[in-house]
């Protein structure tokens, strides 16, 4: 604004980032400078200060590198990637080393607990189940693109399927978990059937008002669910192995009695780390490979085009119907998951609306329909606002901010689309 | 060449019997009736708004029809294209429960795809492609209802599933071939030029094995050279794959050199009906096209 064209270089990035500079300074005044104090309220002036100077030199630093030819190049292709469509065909062999990727990765993340703290180990298990329910949400709503505003139905289902199951019927963990999918996956078929036929907006109501009312019943049927005082799980455990300092059911030892072991209260975690690890990544596969099967080209097609789908002889209301199964049992799992990892504890809170829109938000940042993209997503929306827990106050800030970046600059996801290629004989 | 198809046979393949179809006070098909004789080639003509889509829409089940019949026999196999996209519940179907219970199993289950597995298949007029697909994944996509659906048999890749596939992978190799679109069998299904386009349509819907396929204006959009190959194809699909084609077209060169049978349809009503020498020289005819002075026409 206040550069002329025959500046140097170096002086238009130093105007400019001060412009910038300014601008933040004036939006973090009234946020971060002053503080209310009872009814008058204190100034920090140098926290907005502070703010605006780290935004003026990362703005600076963006302009110097423009100006080397490498940045250049990195500016050039990121400008390039806004205007495709965010879907290409693969080559033939172009995942030729993908799986010594996959290979390595899937080791690092089998290896990676023994060495987290219980406090990381518990944001790793988050995280995975995440993963899980990103996965899930990616079905119905990437795939077969109907949009489900209540998701977290079916992850409160599966959790209190595992703690509810316990509590009455003395369910165990690992029979919690085909459990909870089969009812979740069943609810889901409930609720889908009659509401299929709808489209877009009012599907999306449909479904928030469906999340709405499990939590709420979850809330106020008080003599079954234990209401707002939550509900209470049984304790994992490895053919009849606990993980306890002391057995909680006859018959039962300790794990680190067996193992002649001192006893350490990250074993739990690791256990169920290691139980949600092997989950993810079965699901993964099992989705990714679902992508080239008939149902899940079926689902894909239907997020095309219903009518071409209906031309074609494909019952869309079955497809979908099996796109919301699919979804809501993986959501189910993650439910019982989850109720494990909170030590068993669970109770209607955890089961928002804000839930579902993080979730979303995963499916949505991470590309509808990537299942790496997702993956990723999930990874780094559940760890960031742990690492940012410093900037506590912040968090939904830096989030919004960075939803609003990514839709501007990447509308289809971290990830572009890629189309599996054929040959005569088959998928290449 | 033309009539050596069509020796009179004895029963057609799809009959239209007194079709009305009302939109609200709109009365868009008054007491529709033609028939399609078994492996024919037959056009739907007429102006601008005369109601072709709507009969094509109710013939291939997007519409539901207030009134009429559409009967499609093939080989003495009849199926009630009206039925099976699940009607309202009559009073005589509760006196009566095995009706009863047929239509409530259309009403849950029913629908346009049902039409489709009778063997009606349809392209568009504005082309509904599965844009963001592959031009290999729109067809595999149109076989779905032969291929194996099984998923642990999927998960586990076993034979049978990919004996399956490769089927179907073949089928879709034939007919790009057919089409000639063989080249782009890996490209995006949105990125194909709009000839293209309007074949791989075509092929989509022969993916679905119809004994019926409707054409909604397959030649909009073509240069002249690609209407002559649109023609050829559509003689092939007749000639070599035994199926019987309805279209509705504009463009009068088309429709003329290749139909058997021509249905001129003005004001949701059937006009003339007949080969396209008695169609050209018919005064109805050229009334609706043409428009005429007042009592010309009768």
């Amino acid at each position: 604004m206040f550069s002329k064209p025959n500046d140097p270089p170096m002086l238009t990035a130093f105007k400019d980032s001060s412009l910038v500079g300014m601008i933040a300074l004036l939006i973090f005044s009234p946020i971060s400078g002053i503080i209310l104090n009872g009814y008058g309220f204190n100034t920090h002036p140098q926290t907005p200060i502070m703010l605006a100077f780290i935004v003026f030199i990362g703005r600076f630093a963006y302009q110097l590198a423009a100006l080397t030819p490498w940045g250049q190049r990195l500016i050039q292709k990121f400008m390039l990637s806004k205007g495709k469509r965010g879907v290409y065909v693969a080559s033939p062999g172009d995942q030729r080393y993908l799986w010594i990727i996959l290979a390595i990765l899937f080791i690092a993340g089998l290896v990676l607990p023994f060495y987290l703290s219980k406090y990381y180990l518990t944001v790793a298990i988050l995280a995975l189940i995440y993963v899980l329910l990103g996965l899930g949400l990616n079905i119905v709503v990437g795939l077969a693109g109907l949009l489900d505003l209540g998701f977290v139905a079916f992850y409160a289902v599966g959790a209190y399927t595992f703690a509810l199951g316990s509590q009455y019927w003395g369910l165990g963990f690992w029979s919690a978990i085909p459990l909870a999918a089969a009812f979740a996956a069943l609810l889901g078929g409930i609720l889908g059937f009659p509401v299929l036929r709808m489209h877009g907006d009012y599907l999306a109501i449909v479904t928030l008002g469906f999340g709405e009312i499990i939590r709420l019943v979850l809330n106020n049927w008080m003599s079954f669910t234990g209401g707002p005082n939550g509900a209470k799980a049984a304790e994992p455990s490895l053919f009849g192995l606990e993980f306890t300092r002391t057995a909680k059911t006859d018959g039962h030892i300790p794990f680190h009695e067996f193992f002649g072991t001192t006893y350490s209260p990250n074993t739990k975690f690791i256990f169920i780390y290691l139980v949600v690890f092997l989950v993810a990544c079965l699901m993964i596969f099992f989705f990714s490979r679902l992508r080239t099967m008939p149902m899940g080209r079926a689902w894909e097609a239907l997020r095309e085009d219903e009518i071409a789908c209906r031309s074609l002889g494909m019952n869309h209301v079955t497809i979908k119907l099996s796109a919301f199964m699919m979804g809501a049992m993986t959501g189910g799992i993650g439910g019982v998951f989850f109720a494990a990892q909170q030590g068993g504890f669970v109770n209607p809170t955890s089961f928002t609306f804000f839930e579902s829109a993080l979730i979303l938000a995963i499916v949505v940042l991470g590309g509808m329909g990537s299942v790496v993209g997702v993956v990723v997503a999930a990874l780094v929306l559940t760890i960031l606002p742990e690492m940012l827990r410093d900037f506590a106050d912040y968090r939904v800030l830096i989030f919004g901010i960075l939803m609003v970046f990514m839709m501007l600059w990447k509308p289809r996801g971290f990830l572009p689309i890629r189309r599996p290629y054929f040959t005569k004989e088959g998928q290449a | 060449m033309s009539d050596v198809a069509s020796p009179t046979p004895p029963s057609p393949l799809l009959s239209v019997q007194g079709l009305t179809m009302r939109f609200g006070g709109i009365l868009a098909l008054n007491n529709v009736n033609f028939e399609v004789q078994k492996n024919s080639i037959t056009a739907l003509i007429g102006p601008n708004g005369a109601g072709k889509t709507t009969v094509f829409n109710c013939v291939t089940g997007f519409y539901k029809a207030t009134e009429g019949q559409v009967i499609l026999n093939d080989n003495g196999k009849t199926t009630n294209l009206r039925k099976v996209l699940g009607e309202k519940f009559q009073w005589s179907d509760y006196v009566n429960p095995p009706a009863f219970l047929e239509r409530l199993y259309y009403k849950t289950f029913g629908g346009s795809h049902r039409v489709n597995q009778a063997g009606v298949a349809r392209t568009f007029q504005n082309i509904r492609l599965f844009r963001e697909m592959t031009v290999m994944e729109n067809l595999l996509v149109a076989q779905h209802n032969h291929l194996d659906r099984n998923l642990i048999r999927g998960m586990l890749n076993t034979k049978h599933y990919r004996a399956s596939e490769k089927r179907a992978l073949e089928t879709a190799y034939y007919w790009l071939e057919v089409v000639n679109l063989t080249e782009d069998a890996n490209r995006l299904a949105g990125d194909l030029p709009y000839g293209n386009q309007r074949r791989l349509e075509i092929a989509r819907a022969m993916c679905t094995e119809p004994k019926l396929v409707c054409l909604d204006e397959p030649a909009a959009g073509l240069n002249p050279r690609e209407t002559v190959e649109l023609s050829t194809l559509i003689r092939h699909l007749r000639d070599k794959h035994n199926v019987t084609v309805l279209l509705i077209e504009h463009d009068m060169g088309l429709v003329m050199g290749i139909s058997e049978h021509i249905v001129v349809l003005d004001y949701g009503q059937v006009i003339a009906a007949g080969t396209p020498a008695e169609i050209e020289v018919n005064p109805k005819v050229l009334a609706a096209y043409l428009g005429t002075e007042e009592g010309d026409a009768s």
